[in-house]
């Protein structure tokens, strides 16, 4: 992974620009110790490591915009952390980078039921979110598998999804408002309460720009009632393009659950070995998850039972009470641990059209024979958003170069069959050069025009989402 | 200039000399002064999978014309896009470019968002000739910086728009309206934010002449059981009952049409809709029309009257009334402002594109 040479102006700076840092934040705020910088070297792809220059968790909005100022007078890049959670590198650091660390950040501003709305500060976790309203029966809707740790900060970066987008939508869907601070320690408020946006839609910009335009430092975001109730149905296949089929005949059919989610035979193997769910022995499984009272559970199902029954279903398992609901999410819960016990893995995140699966599943397999490494497959079958598992050796020489290679491919077939190159998990360092891929010259300089206008010097997180040869004039600029 | 390929309509921006008026199907009363560009030779279905809930289409093509082909499917736009003619008095056909170019989202949008949320794709030519496109055509897509939703409610201020990927949805089953009369301003909020905030998946939350209107819908059995669910949730505010209600003339805000004045649409928090109405009432005569369980309210008031001066919260677009001194859409405090500025200058730096009609 190749990253701009760090500048040794900047990196001359480190004693100066601690002790202006020092001026604006608690002593124990301002991390410069090399041993201790080091827990902010990577994210959650730990296979590429730099540690900071420093780390600063600043505790409120005026320390963000303070500590900014400082880095924009001094002309040091900035890159901001969630809870360090990315699968992309959207939080690695650069050798002559200050990682700002927003986990200080964590009140609660304001819960407003009868608006639907909590106000929270962005260092709050995604499921304490839906924990300081689920008292009154409410829910915070993007969940991303990492919600115990993620950050809501990460989220907006990254636009997160989860396993409920195909109802509920992704980050962006359920954002409504933001307090941010540029990179030149200006704050800005975008949106609030109300729904529509006075001029141009900047919330929707800003949410997914992976921490580039600004530090979100609070957000609104919408609060949904649960449901009456939410049931489970496991549906085992003989094929992937027979479960993929089925899949497309469920949304056809008018009926819309909440998630569908689907798991190829490598991935049943797996999770069964590890965590002995009891799914069957079979070629492809759907988890269907709707929701409602009782008696809409109960019709959803029965249609989802008759569409499935028309494709040749191995097994058709309905849940029938909390505990089987359990068993049968477990292995899908389990996926990436049991994948984890197995070898070191990638995981990618590309979408596709969903009519294209069972082709791209059939492309995925004859790749993994050519190029040596096993791929076990669980994705959000709903919404297309394929999670592909190369399994790899990481002591093995040459298997990580094999693994990316073998990655870049799918990611390229999938652009190829009208997806892209990421559904949820962000650009960062990881998919970078392949943008040039998904984007021509003019698509990629409509977006970074959007990075002029926020941070004219390109100072926040630089190094990433775009390929460096496309934007090597304007961090120059 | 009616351009009939993308092409054509890039060189046609890039040769442009002053200003262009970018036009859909002209039922929206946006007009500046300019030589016009029509999207009505950019028509068509580009690709329509209904087992992937996803269409592909040409900027100008009719809205009747994508709404029967999605009908025909049992499938729809689910944001309910609006159509202006009747409050605008306004001819011709309104285009799906154009619904998304106003981000024209009807009642549903308390449920389902709003047309931003349901664009997956765009494909436009900026103010300087260049053909970009953004987005994609699938459900989830987080690859580089999201242009879709910034286009989307643009106005054709940044770009024109050529062809738009959409999500679209089933069509309901069944509907039923369930309404309670005789509400003041806070009951009637009370009452549509407990509606809202029940499990009952509400669909349309609306307050029109003392009248609270709440919107079911989904397959027939769940939808009785849930309005009658709901009309004993309700029974504190009083006797629910269930009936008719045109969804269609509140999305339109079509009783407005024949009456004369400005109207307004004016964006806030729910629970601030009894305190804004009557600043409003109290700074002139008004009537007012709740949808979005109180967070939108159209205003009717007498012509030229700058509504912002009475609201203390929110924002206020004035949709139909050109007198005064003020402009159509709310002034934005100077820090974004500035970005607004510097992105209509990066995308339009000739600022050619419908000159003045967003700011």
């Amino acid at each position: 992974m190749q990253m701009p040479d760090p500048s040794a102006r900047v990196i001359a700076l480190k004693e100066r620009l601690a002790e202006r840092l020092r001026q604006v934040l608690a002593a124990d705020a301002v991390i410069s110790d090399v041993s201790e910088t080091r827990a902010y070297e990577c994210d959650g792809l730990s296979a590429y490591r730099c540690p900071p220059l420093l780390a600063v968790l600043p505790a409120s909005t005026q320390e963000v915009s303070d500590v900014l100022r400082i880095c924009h007078e001094m002309g040091v890049p900035v890159v901001p952390r969630g809870s360090g959670t990315s699968l992309a590198g959207g939080a690695m650091p650069t050798a002559d980078s200050v990682i700002l660390g927003v986990s200080r950040l964590n009140a609660v501003m304001e819960t407003n039921y009868a608006d639907r709305i909590i106000r929270v500060q962005t260092g709050r976790t995604n499921l304490s979110v839906t924990g300081a309203v689920e008292g009154a029966g409410f829910f915070y809707a993007p969940d991303p598998s990492s919600q115990l740790a993620c950050a809501i900060a990460g989220n907006i970066a990254m636009n997160s999804g989860g396993a409920h987008c195909l109802k509920y939508g992704v980050t962006t869907n359920n954002l409504l408002g933001v307090t941010m601070v540029m990179m030149d320690g200006t704050v800005v408020e975008i949106g609030g309460a109300h729904l529509d946006a006075p001029g141009l839609d900047l919330l929707g910009l800003i949410c997914g720009s992976e921490g580039q335009l600004g530090v979100v430092t609070e957000a609104t975001l919408r609060i949904l009632r649960k449901p009456e109730g939410a049931r489970p149905v496991l549906i085992g296949f003989n094929g992937n393009a027979i479960a993929g089929a089925c899949v497309s005949d469920i949304i056809k059919a008018g009926v819309l659950p909440v998630a569908i989610e689907f798991m190829d035979r490598p991935c049943i193997e797996a999770c069964e070995a590890f965590a002995h769910a009891g799914y069957p022995d079979c070629e492809a499984v759907l988890i269907i998850e709707v929701e409602g009272s009782d008696t809409e559970i109960d019709h959803q199902l029965a249609l989802i039972g008759e569409i499935a029954a028309r494709h040749d279903p191995v097994e058709v398992r309905e849940a029938q009470d909390a505990d089987q609901a359990a068993r049968i999410w477990l292995g899908r819960k389990s996926a990436f641990g049991a994948m984890g016990q197995i070898n070191d893995y990638m995981c990618l995140d590309g979408t596709i059209p969903v009519t294209e699966l069972p082709n791209v599943l059939d492309r995925i397999r004859q790749m993994s024979a050519e190029y040596g490494l096993d791929v076990a497959n669980v994705f959000h079958a709903g919404d297309g958003n394929m999670h592909p598992l190369i399994l790899y050796n990481a002591n093995t020489p040459g298997d990580l170069e094999r693994c990316e290679a073998f990655g870049a491919a799918i990611l390229k077939l999938c652009v190829e069959v009208g997806g892209c190159l990421t559904g949820e998990h962000g650009v960062g360092i990881e998919k970078r050069d392949l943008m040039h891929v998904q984007f021509n010259a003019a698509d990629l300089e409509a977006q970074m025009a959007v990075k002029d206008v926020f941070d004219p010097g390109w100072l926040l997180n630089p190094a990433k989402v775009f390929p460096l040869d496309a934007s090597e004039a304007h961090r120059a600029a | 200039m009616m351009p009939v390929t993308e092409d054509e309509l890039a060189d046609v921006i890039r040769d442009a000399d002053g200003p262009l008026e970018v036009r859909g199907g002209g039922t929206r009363g946006i007009a500046c002064k300019g030589a016009i560009v029509s999207t009505a030779g950019l028509t068509g279905i580009t690709l329509y999978e209904p087992g992937a809930l996803t269409l592909v289409v040409k900027a100008g093509t009719p809205l009747a014309e994508v709404e029967a082909a999605l009908a025909a499917e049992g499938q729809r736009l689910a944001f309910e896009p609006t159509d202006m003619r009747r409050l605008l008095g306004t001819g011709g056909e309104p285009t799906i470019g154009g619904v998304v170019a106003t981000n024209a989202s009807g009642p549903r949008r308390i449920q389902v968002g709003a047309c931003r949320d349901h664009l997956l794709g765009v494909r436009f030519v900026d103010g300087t000739g260049n053909i970009v496109k953004n987005g994609g055509r699938v459900m989830k897509n987080v690859t580089g910086y999201d242009l879709v939703k910034l286009l989307a409610g643009s106005y054709g201020t940044l770009g024109v728009m050529t062809e738009v990927s959409l999500k679209v949805l089933p069509l309901p089953q069944a509907m039923a309206s369930v309404a309670i009369t005789g509400l003041d301003d806070m009951q009637a909020v009370a009452a549509m934010s407990a509606a809202l905030g029940s499990p009952y998946d509400v669909t349309g939350a609306a307050f029109v002449n003392g009248r609270v209107v709440v919107r079911l819908e989904g397959f027939g059995e769940s939808v009785t059981y849930r309005a009658e669910k709901l009309m004993r949730e309700l029974a504190t505010f009083g006797a629910a009952s269930v009936t008719d209600f045109d969804w269609q003339a509140l999305r339109d805000c079509a009783v407005f049409g024949n009456r004369s004045g400005d109207v307004w649409r004016v964006s806030i928090r729910p629970s601030r809709m009894p305190d804004t109405v009557a600043a409003l009432r109290a700074g002139g005569e008004v009537d007012v029309i709740a949808d979005w369980g109180g967070g939108l309210l159209w205003v009717l008031c007498r012509a030229e009257r700058d509504l912002r001066a009475d609201i203390t919260t929110g924002h206020a677009t004035r949709v139909r009334g050109t007198g005064g001194a003020f402009p159509r859409f709310h002034p934005e405090p100077a820090p974004v402002a500035t970005l607004s500025t510097g992105l209509r200058r990066r995308f339009d730096p000739r600022r050619i594109l419908n000159p003045g009609v967003m700011g």
